[in-house]
C-alpha cells in the first residue's frame, strides 16, 4: 500500500494542475454530485440518527447517575461534530462512492476505454479524475453538516425518551448550544474535506492502475475501500492533533 | 481540412523493445510503413500485436528504440495532433456511460472543434459510412459486438486521421459484415490515402487487403513482405501459421 503513496501524491498534483479546467467539466461534476447524493443521503441520515442515539445511550445513564445530565447535549454535540460525523461519513462514502469510482475506472482501464481516451488526446485526469475529486470534496462536507444535525437529533430523542436519562428537549439543546462553538463544526468540516480528497484520490488511483481483467476490478475495489479507511483513520489522528494545536 | 490530410503519413519503428515485469514482449521490432499503404500484422495470440499498436500510437513508451512519424519521434510535441492518429481497439473500447453519438463525437466535443449541431451531423455521416443508422441514442451495452466494432471505427474516422490502426477489426463480425469492413478499410485507404495498419487473425482479410504483410511471433517479426512473398516464405512457423486449418486428419485425433 505505501509504495503507492508517491503515485497518489503525483495524482493529487496533476489533478490540482487541472483544477482550472473544472468549469469546462461542470456537467460531469453535477452528474457526480447527483450520484453521490442519490447513493448516500438516506443512508447517511439513518446512520447519523443512530450514532447520535447510541452516544446518548452510552453516556446518558452514567452522567444521570452522577447528576450531570446537563452535559449530555454537549457531549453528544461535540463528539458528533468534531469526530463522529466526519469519520463515519467518510467511511460511508469510502464504501459507497469510493468503491464505485474504483470499479468504474477499473473497468474502463481493463476494457481499454482509458487507452481510447488517451488515443483521442483526451487527458483521463481532466476528463475522469478531476470531476470526481471535485464532486466528492464538495459533497462530503455537506453530508457531514446533515449528519451533525441529524446526530444531534438522534441524541435528543434518546435523552428525552430513555427512562434512565429522561431530560427535556430544552435542557438537551441548551446544553448543546452552550458547549459548542462554530469553530467545532468548522473543524469537522475541514477534516471531512481532507478525507474526501483521500477517498477520491485512492479510489481513482486504484481504478486507473487495475490490471488483470475482470478479477482485477474486484481487487481494485477492495483495495480502494480498505486503503481509504486505513488512511482516513491515520489522517484523522494527525489532523485532530494539528487542529488542537491551532485552537 | 489541410493539404496533408489527404496524404497519410509514413511510419517507422526502429528497434522497439518493451518488457513488462522483466518479461520481453517486444524484442527489436524494426519496420517502416509507407504513406497510404495497407500494412497487415499477423501473429499468434499473445505475440505482442496489441502492445506494438499501442507503441505505434504513442500510448506506451518503448524501453529502447523509437517510433517515427514522418521522421519525427512520436512523443515530440504536436506530432500526434498534427498527423491525427487513430486506433480502433480490439474490444471496441466505447465509453459505456456515453451514448453512441456522444462516443463517436467525443473527440470533436471534448476538443471543442465544432458546435454541437455540426458534430451531430458529422456523427450521423460517419455512422452511415460504417453502415449504421438510427442508433445514435443507444448505449454501447445495447449493441451487438459487431455494431460496437463499427461504432468504434466511426469514432476513429471522426478524427480525420492520417494513420489508422485497426486491432482485429473483423473479429466478432459475421462474414458478410467482415467483408464490408474489409472493403471499407480499403475504400478509406484509396479515397483519403490514409495509412492503415491492420492487426488480424483473418487470413482472407489479410491477403485480400494487404500491400504488405508482417508476421509476428513472441515479440519479433519473423516475416515481412508483399502477400505472395510471405506466402512463399519457407520459415516453418510462417507456414504453420498460414496453413493451419480445420480439416483435421481424423486419424490424428485420439479420443
Ligand atoms: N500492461 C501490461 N502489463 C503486463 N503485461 C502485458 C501488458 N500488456 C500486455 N502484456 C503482455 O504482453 C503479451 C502480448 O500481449 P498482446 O495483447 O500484445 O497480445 P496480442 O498479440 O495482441 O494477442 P491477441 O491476438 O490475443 O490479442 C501478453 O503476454 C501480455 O500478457
Ligand atoms: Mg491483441
Amino acid at each position: 500500500m505505501f509504495q503507492n503513496v508517491g503515485e497518489i501524491l503525483m495524482l493529487l498534483w496533476r489533478t490540482a494542475w487541472a483544477l482550472p479546467m473544472t468549469w469546462r467539466q461542470r456537467r460531469k461534476v453535477f452528474d457526480q454530485l447527483f450520484e453521490i447524493g442519490n447513493a448516500s443521503l438516506l443512508m447517511a441520515c439513518l446512520l447519523s440518527l443512530f450514532i447520535g442515539g447510541v452516544l446518548a445511550l452510552q453516556t446518558g445513564p452514567v452522567l444521570a447517575e452522577r447528576g450531570l445530565t446537563s452535559f449530555i447535549g454537549q457531549i453528544v454535540g461535540l463528539s458528533m461534530c468534531r469526530e463522529l460525523a466526519p469519520a463515519m461519513m467518510a467511511m460511508l462514502i469510502a464504501g459507497r462512492i469510493g468503491s464505485s469510482m474504483a470499479a468504474e475506472l477499473g473497468s474502463m482501464t481493463v476494457y481499454q476505454e482509458i487507452d481510447a481516451l488517451r488515443s483521442m488526446n483526451i487527458n483521463p485526469i481532466q476528463y475522469l479524475v478531476l470531476p470526481r475529486l471535485v464532486a466528492i470534496s464538495l459533497a462530503l462536507p455537506v453530508l457531514v453538516v446533515f449528519s451533525i444535525l441529524i446526530g444531534w437529533l438522534g441524541g435528543a430523542v434518546v435523552s428525552v425518551y430513555n427512562y434512565q436519562i429522561a431530560i427535556s428537549y430544552e435542557g438537551y439543546f441548551n446544553s448543546l448550544r452552550d458547549g459548542i462553538d462554530l469553530i467545532d463544526v468548522v473543524n469537522g468540516l475541514f477534516k471531512s474535506a481532507a478525507f474526501a480528497v483521500v477517498i477520491g484520490l485512492v479510489s481513482c488511483h486504484q481504478g486507473l492502475h487495475t490490471i488483470g481483467g475482470p478479477r482485477g476490478i474486484g481487487r481494485s475495489v477492495t483495495k480502494a475501500v480498505a486503503n481509504s479507511i486505513i488512511l482516513i483513520l491515520i489522517l484523522d489522528y494527525f489532523l485532530t492533533r494539528l487542529l488542537m494545536h491551532l485552537d | 481540412m489541410n493539404a496533408t490530410a489527404q496524404q497519410g503519413v509514413n511510419l517507422r519503428a526502429r528497434d522497439v523493445c518493451k518488457s513488462y515485469d522483466g518479461q520481453r514482449v517486444l524484442n527489436g521490432i524494426d519496420f517502416h510503413v509507407e504513406r497510404g499503404e495497407v500494412f497487415v500484422l499477423m501473429g499468434p495470440s499473445g505475440s505482442g500485436k496489441t502492445v506494438l499498436l499501442k507503441h505505434l500510437i504513442g500510448l506506451e513508451v518503448p524501453d529502447r528504440g523509437e517510433i517515427l512519424i514522418e521522421g519525427q519521434p512520436i512523443h515530440s510535441p504536436g506530432v500526434v495532433d498534427r498527423y491525427r492518429l487513430a486506433m480502433v481497439f480490439q474490444s471496441g473500447a466505447l465509453l459505456n456511460s456515453l451514448s453512441v453519438a456522444d462516443n463517436v463525437g467525443l473527440y470533436l466535443s471534448e476538443h471543442r472543434l465544432h458546435p454541437p449541431e455540426t458534430i451531430a451531423r458529422i456523427v450521423t455521416e460517419k455512422l452511415a459510412l460504417v453502415g449504421l443508422k438510427g442508433i445514435e441514442n443507444k448505449l454501447p451495452s445495447e449493441l451487438s459486438g459487431g455494431m460496437k466494432k463499427r461504432v468504434s471505427i466511426a469514432r476513429a474516422l471522426v478524427i480525420e486521421p492520417q494513420l489508422i490502426l485497426y486491432d482485429e477489426p473483423t473479429s466478432e463480425l459475421d462474414p458478410l459484415i467482415a467483408v464490408t469492413i474489409g472493403a471499407e478499410i480499403l475504400r478509406l485507404n484509396k479515397r483519403i490515402h490514409v495509412t492503415s495498419i491492420v492487426v488480424t487473425h483473418d487470413r482472407e482479410l489479410a491477403f485480400g487487403i494487404a500491400d504488405r504483410i508482417a508476421l509476428m511471433n513472441e515479440g519479433e517479426l519473423i516475416a515481412l513482405g508483399p502477400p505472395d512473398q510471405v506466402k512463399a516464405n519457407p520459415h516453418p512457423l510462417v507456414q504453420r501459421f498460414l496453413q493451419a486449418d480445420f480439416r483435421f486428419n481424423p486419424e490424428s485425433i485420439t479420443p
